[in-house]
């Protein structure tokens, strides 16, 4: 890919407050017009790379461009291309939602009419348009973060961040804000979403990289994270020891669990596999009470890169988290 | 269009947003208002019987009691407590500003950086100024008198303005210092309510103990104050007109620079 076509490119990217290392030298190449995640626990280390890369704070380290501007040498040209929706909301609490959008307008520069047309198209299109006179303090968190959103839109970046856009919503709050977000991309530009939420990055992302204690320890595609993760299985519960015993010697088996009598083995998560182990139970007459599916998750990718899964860690305010232990040992592969 | 042109729409902006927080949020600017009229009220009827008398009967030196009443002497110090406590809201604005995500939205916008500040300054000049009016409105109301013409009225208007724009950029800088409003607000109170009162506001400084006298002299306050009074009663003013001037330049330019540093280093991660 050539360098044009990528809206944002870093290399070597560092950051440190103090002693805490909160970037340790991170590389991205996100092709214009795709989403790209960036997943991990709270204080891996995301927030502070949308800060860097949307010219809110410097880097200690690295050089980056945003749709080809260099960072620290055109900050003015790369503000004019990107938008930021942060993890904290960035609305006026004593302003209306349609004086917001206003605002916006204003310091975009924009003729006064076409700022109207724009905000009042904004409000209708975030379902605002009823609370449009109402000021934002007195908003629900969902209101909040769709305003928070409009405002981004209203100098129509062509790349926008996302912090964290749906941490603290409700699930309908979350599912209202991926559907926004699949109409962004439909219109054509670039997304940097950053979520603790693996399922999350797994439904809006072309590609995802994971990082950890500031460094990333994987990127990809979701499939093809998916698939340097060991395989799906079904867990076959019995009722009795007996039975347990039988379709250990009948099945291609995986660990098995004497206390819960149940007994894993590989399988796709397809009906016709799970048939097909059922019939072969049936057919030697072992009972079995239930089964449950499990198919390779983004927690197993986590866990799998990181050694832990993801929500040991202590979310803390400043960026650390409460686990020394680093992830050495894990391997570093990317998928590309 | 130009950079400078940007800036000044940019500026104009901020202010449209901060004079609307104004009117939205109004319980500072009444506070901010409300304060002095207290004070003027109060020491006019309460202290002022006692005060007055005392300065007539004893101290010679006593300037603007020998022009009127205790209530002329009284408000060149009541306006320049109404300018001084101006310096709380813009305070208390910009670092309730600072905590909110809408600067750092600001902060990645391509608008000139140094409106957000701007906006903040010219609004709360402009409120302050419309608050010294208010003051001085009651304090003719009151039966307050001023022996002078209308040149040294444009020059009271220009030292309440130059003054205002001086303890606006200091509270600018403090505000941007404070971790927390309320924080922000305490820290102000020294500069904004003590050292007026360690002036010649409401006491002639001949009545003061040797020391505080000493300070009083050159403290900022007493200049401002004896200049103001000149320009309102005729008063000798002396070199306390200079000195206003050195502090106006002081205050401004080092509030200015103070902000400025503070606004332009790196937002602290949240």
């Amino acid at each position: 890919m050539s360098p044009s076509q990528l809206a944002i490119e870093a290399t070597g990217l560092r950051k440190a407050y103090g002693e805490k290392v909160v970037l340790d030298g991170i590389d991205l190449a996100v092709p214009a017009g795709t989403v790209f995640s960036l997943l991990g626990p709270n204080g891996a280390g995301k927030t502070t790379a949308v800060q860097i890369l949307s010219t809110l704070i410097s880097a200690d380290g690295g050089s980056a461009r945003i749709l080809g501007h260099d960072l620290t040498g055109e900050a003015d040209a790369v503000r004019a291309g990107i938008g930021v929706t942060g993890q904290f909301s960035a609305v006026d609490n004593l302003l209306t939602a349609e004086e917001n959008l206003l605002l916006m307008a204003d310091l975009y520069h924009l003729p006064r009419a076409e700022g109207r047309r724009r905000a009042a198209t904004l409000l209708e299109q975030f379902d605002l348009a009823d609370v449009a006179k109402k000021t934002a303090a007195t908003f629900s968190g969902g209101m909040r973060r769709r305003l928070d959103l409009a405002m981004t839109l209203v100098g129509q970046p062509k790349v926008i961040f996302l912090d964290e856009p749906t941490t603290g919503l409700d699930p309908r709050s979350r599912r209202a804000m991926w559907e926004i977000i699949r109409g962004l991309v439909a219109g054509g530009v670039t997304l940097f979403l950053t979520t603790q939420y693996l399922e999350e990055a797994d439904q809006l992302a072309d590609r995802i990289a994971v990082l950890d204690h500031g460094r990333l320890v994987a990127e990809g595609t979701p499939e093809e994270l998916k698939r340097l993760v060991p395989g799906g299985h079904l867990v076959l519960h019995f009722p009795d020891a007996q039975a347990l015993d039988d379709a250990a010697r009948l099945l291609p088996a995986g660990p098995r669990d004497d206390n819960a009598l149940t007994l894993q083995t590989p399988s796709d998560g397809s009906a016709r596999a799970v048939r097909a182990v059922l019939d072969r139970l049936d057919a030697a007459g072992i009972p079995v009470e239930r089964l449950t599916v499990h198919t390779p998750d983004l927690d197993d990718v986590f866990f799998a890169f990181t050694g832990r899964p993801t929500r040991s860690t202590v979310p803390n305010q400043t960026g650390q988290t409460s686990q020394s232990t680093s992830s050495d040992e894990t391997p570093k592969a990317a998928a590309r | 269009m130009s950079t400078l042109s940007y800036a000044l729409t940019d500026s104009a902006t901020m202010l449209r947003r901060n004079l609307r927080h104004a009117t939205r949020y109004p319980a500072m600017t009444v506070g901010v208002v409300g304060m002095p009229v207290v004070m003027l009220l109060l020491f006019n009827y309460v202290f002022g019987g006692a005060i007055g008398h005392g300065m007539t009967a004893g101290a010679a030196t006593a300037t603007g009691a020998q022009h009127g009443s205790y209530l002329n002497y009284l408000v060149p110090g009541i306006l320049l407590m109404t300018i001084a406590s101006g310096s709380m809201p813009i305070a208390v604005a910009i670092c309730t500003d600072m905590r909110e995500g809408i600067v750092a939205r600001f902060r990645t916008m391509p608008i000139s950086r140094a409106s957000v500040l701007t906006g903040h300054v010219v609004g709360n000049v402009l409120v302050t100024l419309v608050s010294s009016l208010l003051v001085i409105g009651v304090a003719f109301a009151l039966g307050f008198r001023s022996t002078t013409g209308l040149l040294d009225w444009a020059g009271a208007l220009g030292l309440t303005t130059l003054v205002t724009l001086a303890v606006t950029w200091l509270g600018a800088g403090l505000g941007l210092a404070s971790p927390t409003p309320e924080g922000a607000s305490n820290n102000v109170l020294p500069f904004s309510l003590l050292l007026p009162f360690l002036s010649s506001a409401f006491v002639p400084l001949g009545s003061l103990p040797t020391g505080l006298r000493q300070f009083a002299e050159y403290q900022p306050f007493t200049a401002f104050i004896e200049t103001m009074r000149g320009l309102m009663l005729g008063t000798p003013i002396g070199h306390n007109g200079v000195l206003a001037l050195v502090w106006i330049v002081v205050i401004g330019l080092g509030g200015y620079a103070w902000s400025k540093k503070l606004f332009h280093r790196d937002p602290v991660a949240h």
